[in-house]
């Protein structure tokens, strides 16, 4: 039975109107801005402190910790938002910007006051008019009611928030990418250290990048306070999270859920969420935390959506984007796809990445052509070794006796572009060895199946 | 007309006066370039370099790194289909396909009329709404391929399509280089100012001991 729904971000997506001003104060909008300034900053910022609020961009970071990573005395400090969702499979920024603009604008304002940040960015990716222009339509909303711009609601605290829009180009997500586009360059990451923008970020100043949903937590947190807010979800990880789950399930769609209560099995079969694989077919495989993220087996849909049993099982929540594959998927094919994906985005900037990732599509295209040689698969993890050296993460593979590899990976770039184009290399191979050997030495494909065949049945087939 | 035209200068004028350092404004300014001509011209760079005060170079440097900006013309309507992951699950390969056979052209290429493009994409954050495409980066959700036809017979036909779109968007697709048709206005008495880097000042609000907030807080 799946832990009850709360809906403390998404409660309105269905109204029509949820991106007005009107809806918005109908729906008690802004009544937590006027709260927050009620109190001091530092007050603020420790209130988002005990609430435990992670980042909900990828990594899970406590925001309150990472804006106390500012150095003192060093201004002005920046705001830089971070809308560039892109990331494979995930689908829940967007409709935080298109259907509730305000509820982000309120949280930018919040944590500028907060952290003493004196300028806003946000940046929203290119390719999403609909946000940008309900955006755009908002923030001239909120500051026709004076929530933004010179003293805020009679105040002595005045920010400014500046709608950026980008082009296309996933790397722009690396939070220093986004401050480099932002600055209106080639969006490549930063050499680290140092390893948070907060110390040297836009224009050389103390930077925080937060994510859009991160953000967007903060009007109910600051309206309900911290006690209501840790009554959802798990000690470590409270509150609630958006799940997009996408692929062969039943109901695909976009849930929020308690974090670190609630199941990848809940999300998979339950009524409330996808109602199981499409057809009653058989589950075969599924990426628990966006493209970067190793992939999960049927044998894992009883972990928690909570970080750290997650890493420990060898792969990451990441953006919270699940992709489902039932029995019919060839993993071959699946897996060529988000490499080609790493490949065509990577930024260029780091030898083992710009050239790793081309020749893992490469190889595996001809493999999937029916071209493969016999060294193709050490060849493919020998690359991989090169981006990401050391045991790779992985999840358990009980048949063959592999223990899983706790995330994260290791890497010889600079951002985790490149060892995210390992993730599913060392994913399929591992469990679906004998669907690349088949490909390989029958330069066929063959029928797949979700069934976890040990050794090498086809290889002793051919040689019978 | 590839220079900034005058009530486009304006626009451009105002989208620079944003940002604490006007380079920050090039990516803006080429998509305000590509709203003006439907792509980015050579011309249009040097004078987004001039008013931003870099090097043309810079500029095309810049530009060259991103999917969205065109250094050449493209069709009116530029159609992407999703091809990731997500969307291959469910028919995207299918989809672009077919699509091709409509139009008459391989992905990539550009109708002899100049009225489509045709492109397969990375993923577009629609991944429960598989198979999705963009026209002109408007959204068309869980796409059907008689859909496909009649989006592209609408549109040649009247620039509008009535295929529902599924996805808050609407039918009503602007021409290629037209991305929000809603700008931000910041009216001069309400805005805060920009805040400059290297100029170390406090923000007033975390200075006083006593937040101003205090006394009018509360209401």
């Amino acid at each position: 039975m799946a832990p009850p729904v709360v809906k403390l971000l998404s409660s309105r997506w269905d109204d029509p109107n949820s991106h007005t001003l009107d809806s918005y104060r109908d729906a008690g909008g802004y009544v937590a801005l006027r709260k927050a300034l009620t109190s001091t900053p530092t007050e603020l910022h420790d209130l988002v402190k005990r609430a435990t609020l992670l980042g909900r961009g990828g990594a899970g970071f406590p925001a309150g910790i990472k804006w106390g990573f500012t150095p003192p005395g060093k201004f002005p400090r920046y705001l830089v938002v971070n809308g560039d969702e892109s990331e494979v499979g995930t689908y829940k920024d967007r409709p935080l910007m298109e259907r509730e603009p305000h509820q982000l604008i309120e949280g930018c304002i919040i944590a500028c006051y907060a952290a003493g940040l004196s300028q806003c960015f946000l940046y929203v990716r290119g390719e999403m008019a609909l946000a940008q222009e309900r955006i755009a339509g908002a923030l001239n909303e909120a500051y026709a009611a004076g929530f933004i711009g010179k003293d805020i609601l009679g105040s002595n605290f005045s920010v400014d928030i500046c709608l950026h829009w980008g082009a296309g180009a996933y790397i722009v997500g690396e939070e220093t990418a986004l401050i480099e586009s932002l600055e209106g360059n080639r969006g490549m990451p930063r050499l680290k250290p140092p390893y948070f923008p907060a110390a040297i970020g836009l224009y050389g100043q103390p930077t925080i990048v937060n994510n859009i949903e991160t953000l967007s937590n903060l009007p109910w947190l600051i309206n309900n306070g911290v006690d209501a807010y840790k009554q959802y979800g798990s000690e470590t990880s409270p509150g609630t999270r958006l799940f997009a789950i996408s692929g062969h399930v039943n109901r695909p769609g976009i849930y929020e859920v308690q974090q670190g209560i609630t199941t990848f099995r809940d999300l998979i079969y339950d009524d409330e969420f996808c109602q199981g694989i499409r057809g009653g077919r058989e589950l075969k495989m599924f990426i628990p935390g966006g493209g970067s993220a190793p992939w999960f087996f049927p044998e894992h849909v009883d972990l928690p959506l909570e970080a750290r049993p997650v890493g420990a099982a060898g792969s990451m929540l990441g953006s919270g984007a699940i992709v489902i594959m039932d029995d019919t998927v060839d993993a071959v094919a699946a897996c060529l796809r988000i490499v080609r994906f790493f490949a065509g985005e990577s930024c260029g900037k780091c030898t083992p990445c710009r050239e790793g990732t081309s020749w893992l599509e490469t190889i595996l295209r001809r493999i999937l052509d029916g071209q493969g040689r016999p060294e193709d698969i050490d060849a493919l993890m020998d690359i991989g070794d090169n981006i990401s050296p050391g045991p790779y993460p992985a999840a358990s593979f009980e048949a063959e006796g592999l223990a899983a590899v706790p995330f994260p990976p290791k890497q010889t770039t600079i951002c985790p572009l490149g060892p995210s184009a390992v993730a599913p290399i060392v994913s399929t191979v591992r469990r679906f060895r004998h669907e690349f050997e088949a490909k390989i030495t029958r330069r066929r494909s063959i029928p797949v199946t979700s069934l976890s065949v040990g050794g090498s049945p086809l290889e002793a087939a051919t040689h019978a | 007309m590839a220079r900034f035209a005058p009530d486009t200068l304006a626009t451009a004028l105002e989208i620079i006066s944003r940002y604490p350092v006007p380079k920050s404004a090039v990516i803006p300014l080429c998509h305000l370039a590509q709203e003006q001509d439907g792509w980015l011209t050579p011309e249009a760079m040097t004078h987004i370099a001039e008013l931003v005060g870099v090097e043309s170079a810079e500029v095309l440097g810049t530009a060259s790194f991103y999917e969205m900006l065109k250094l050449e013309p493209v069709g009116r309507y530029l159609v992407n289909i999703c091809t990731q992951l997500p969307c291959m699950l469910l028919g995207a390969d299918e989809l672009l396909e077919h699509a091709a056979h409509t139009l008459g052209i391989h992905p990539g290429q550009t109708t002899a009329d100049g009225v489509f493009t045709l492109e397969g994409a990375e993923c577009q954050a629609a991944c429960t709404e598989a198979p999705c495409l963009q026209v002109n980066y408007r959204y068309f959700h869980r796409v059907t391929h008689d859909e496909v036809d009649q989006i592209v017979a609408d549109l040649r036909a009247t620039g509008r399509t009535t295929v529902p779109t599924k996805s808050g968007d609407t039918g009503d697709i602007p021409p290629h280089g037209t991305l929000a048709r809603i700008r931000q206005h910041i009216p001069a008495d309400t805005r805060a100012g920009n805040a400059l880097p290297n100029r170390n000042i406090e923000p007033a609000w975390l200075s006083p001991p006593e937040p101003a907030a205090n006394t009018t807080g509360g209401s």
